[in-house]
């Protein structure tokens, strides 16, 4: 076991870089993201870490860095917040279509305009449908085994992964950090091999233009259709979990550490009011709700630590014995409501049929502070409408002044 | 250097039946590139006409490894592919190879990184002066008087864009010019850009018979005309130093250079050049030449 260090989410992700021993980094700063190259910069000149390190001029570029160098076979680290991953977004798709697991650490921020360089998830949120897996951390002890199981997982299911954390709320906060020696990482997490050696001799076209119906090769065997390759990824996901929770088991025996459940509980068993969210909010309302506790009403958090794969009928379960959840999000698909509000409906309807109250509170974009006393009162204020048993018809907006 | 057409190696790298346009100049110029790389080349290329080149899935007629990327990613992606390779210990010729829109256009910012950052990496713009496989828009590459698709009725009006002074500011270990008519000169420079380390740059010009409206048993001689009258000229930069290679050097020798008339006039896209047009190109086209004499010394 290694030692008990105070690090920022940035530093705990870029030691978990090195101690997954990632060979290509591509580096590009955006605030609150600008540490992790900083210190992976340092990790590399001073020969800590041996990995080439290129300085790109772009995040566009960054993801193209990792896409390619992951093609030929190398372990791959960017990270990135905000419109750096907007930025970034037809190379997300490119990442996940290729197949490759490129593991990327993202400090949560808002996205512009206007401009902000603070906290929300808007900028993960929005990059839902691009077929990266999406691991959200409650602080920095999970960003750093995050991303070392994000490679363990990413490696064996090819598909890349996402670690967000709060920007600042996380990635600025120094926290006690349980760290891994090299030696647990590196039994853990052997050398990445590709699947696909690169041959002089066997040439290949990766990633050509490829037709609406399967045709044959020229041995006469018969090749998947765009859709074919789409469907695949879309099958990998949806057998995922048993990959994920081997990984984090054998995680487990190795750190004492347990995320074989994809939601972080928190006096959920009897609860009959639920926050359901996801991210430090997670951490933030485990004291709202034992002020609630504390005054008579039985409340508890489920927190998401996968978003993608969605963990649809674990969600249900979980929240199958609750009146009321409160889904409090810092992240709004506009002209709806929030996404995971909009997932967890789904899911109830699609797994059990149950319809408790469900009260969707947007909170806390471009920063703005969430304090547990916040949460309590979105918690009051929602049994109360519960109680009078409204029906919401669209979000609450809640702390924004004017 | 230079090498006797009889010396070339035998090998080929693109098999018969290409999907390229008939009379297509890429594939003239890509055969004799490949020969001077050779089969331990991985090539990198956003969508462009070189992706119908290499067929679809799951054939391809092009016998070495390749990848396709985005249109902005040509260079980032070499370079990636540049990092991988050194990083788990594989020796690869990387080659980069987008279109005038991918390279003047959209693919300058990833291109100009790479080329700062001295990435290992051949980069090759070939050059058809617009956009051609989404059917023939104006890029910053179209010289002013062409008509394309998106410049129909009112011809270009500003200049083609002096991308390889552009390049040249970035100083790379190896800048060249090419063309495809000229495939002892295309297969001389490759083979030298192979044994250069650092970042190279060549820029290729490519006749295009679809978007240049001439017939397509005219290819190779719209490409000699081009460069007989100087509107392209075969160079190599090392150092700052310029120095004229094939028929540009033979002509710069001799003095002989053909006026633009003839190129211009065999060219559907120049039809409405007005004669303010032409002597304007004319003039363009005789400060290029001038100030290329000058630099190698004539």
């Amino acid at each position: 076991m290694g030692q008990t260090l105070i690090m920022t989410g940035t530093q705990a992700a870029a030691l978990a870089a090195r101690l997954s021993r990632v060979q290509v980094i591509a580096a590009y700063p955006i605030t609150p993201q600008s540490k992790i190259p900083e210190v992976l910069s340092e990790y590399v000149e001073s020969g800590q870490l041996k990995a080439e390190l290129v300085r790109v001029e772009s995040e566009h570029s960054a993801m193209t860095v990792c896409i390619s160098a992951s093609m030929v076979g190398a372990r791959v680290f960017t990270a990135t917040a905000a419109n750096g991953l907007a930025y970034m977004h037809e190379q997300l798709h490119w990442a996940a279509g290729a197949r490759l697991p490129i593991v990327m650490p993202v400090t949560n921020r808002g996205l512009g305009a206007p401009w902000t360089i603070l906290n929300d998830m808007q900028d993960t949120i929005a990059q839902r449908d691009t077929g990266w897996m999406q691991f959200y951390c409650m602080n920095n002890q999970e960003v750093l085994d995050q991303t070392i199981l994000g490679y363990k997982i990413a490696e064996q299911l090819l598909i890349p992964v996402m670690i967000c954390f709060d920007g600042f709320r996380l990635s600025h906060t120094v926290m006690p950090v349980e760290t891994l020696t090299e030696k647990e990482v590196d039994g853990f997490l052997p050398p990445y091999k590709t699947p696909y050696k690169i041959d002089p001799q066997n040439p290949v076209n990766m990633n050509p233009v490829v037709l609406t119906d399967p045709i044959p090769d020229p041995h006469g065997e018969l090749c998947p259709s765009y859709m074919g390759f789409r469907h695949r990824l879309q099958e990998t996901f949806e057998n995922a979990w048993p990959t994920i929770q081997a990984a984090t088991r054998e995680f487990t025996q190795l750190t004492g550490r347990s995320y074989e459940d994809c939601l972080y509980r928190y006096q959920a068993d009897d609860a009959e009011m639920l926050f359901v969210t996801m991210g430090s909010l997670s951490s933030e309302a485990t004291e709202a709700v034992d002020a609630l506790r504390a005054g008579g009403t039985r409340a508890g958090v489920i927190g998401l630590r996968v978003f993608r794969p969605f963990p649809a009928a674990t969600l249900a379960q979980a929240v199958s014995r609750a009146k009321i959840l409160l889904v409090v999000e810092k992240a709004i698909s506009y002209g709806y409501e929030g996404a995971l509000n909009t997932e967890l409906k789904a899911a109830l309807f699609h797994e059990n049929g149950n319809r408790p109250a469900i009260f969707n509170t947007i909170v806390g974009l471009g920063g703005k502070d969430v304090k547990p006393k916040d949460l309590e009162q979105i918690a009051r204020e929602s049994a109360q409408e519960a109680s009078k048993g409204t029906v919401q018809t669209h979000p609450r907006w809640f702390g924004y002044g004017i | 250097m230079s090498t006797a057409i009889l010396d070339l190696p035998e090998k080929e790298y693109i098999m018969p039946g290409t999907r390229t346009c008939a009379g297509c100049g890429l594939p003239i110029a890509y055969r004799f590139m490949l020969k001077a790389l050779g089969p331990n080349t991985i090539m990198t290329h956003p969508a462009c006409c070189l992706t119908i080149l290499h067929g679809m899935y799951p054939k391809t007629p092009v016998g070495i490894n390749a990848v396709n990327n985005t249109f902005a990613s040509t260079a980032a992606s070499a370079a990636g592919l540049a990092a991988g390779f050194k990083a788990t210990g594989q020796d690869f010729t990387v080659l980069a190879m987008a279109g005038d829109g991918g390279t003047f256009d959209m693919g300058i910012q990833a291109l100009s990184g790479a080329a700062e950052r001295e990435t290992d990496f051949i980069y090759v713009c070939y050059d058809n002066e617009a956009y051609m496989n989404t059917g023939v828009q104006r890029s910053s590459a179209t010289p002013a008087g062409a008509m394309t698709t998106t410049t129909s009725v009112v011809p270009k009006e500003q200049s083609k864009k002096d991308f390889i002074q552009i390049m040249e500011a970035h100083h790379p270990a190896y800048l060249a010019t090419t063309c495809s008519s000229y495939p002892g000169d295309v297969y001389n420079k490759f083979a030298k850009a192979r044994n250069i380390k650092g970042t190279r740059f060549i820029h290729l010009a490519i006749p295009c018979p679809t978007g240049w409206g001439f017939h397509t048993r005219d290819t190779v001689k719209i490409g000699r005309l081009a460069v007989e009258s100087a509107i392209i000229v075969l160079y190599e930069v090392e150092k700052g130093e310029v120095r004229l290679t094939g028929k540009s050097l033979s002509m710069a020798k001799s003095g002989r250079r053909k006026p633009v008339d003839e190129y211009l006039n065999m060219q559907g896209r120049f039809r409405k050049m007005t004669s303010a047009q032409v002597e304007e190109f004319q003039k363009q086209t005789d400060k290029h030449w001038e100030e290329l004499l000058r630099r190698a010394g004539f």
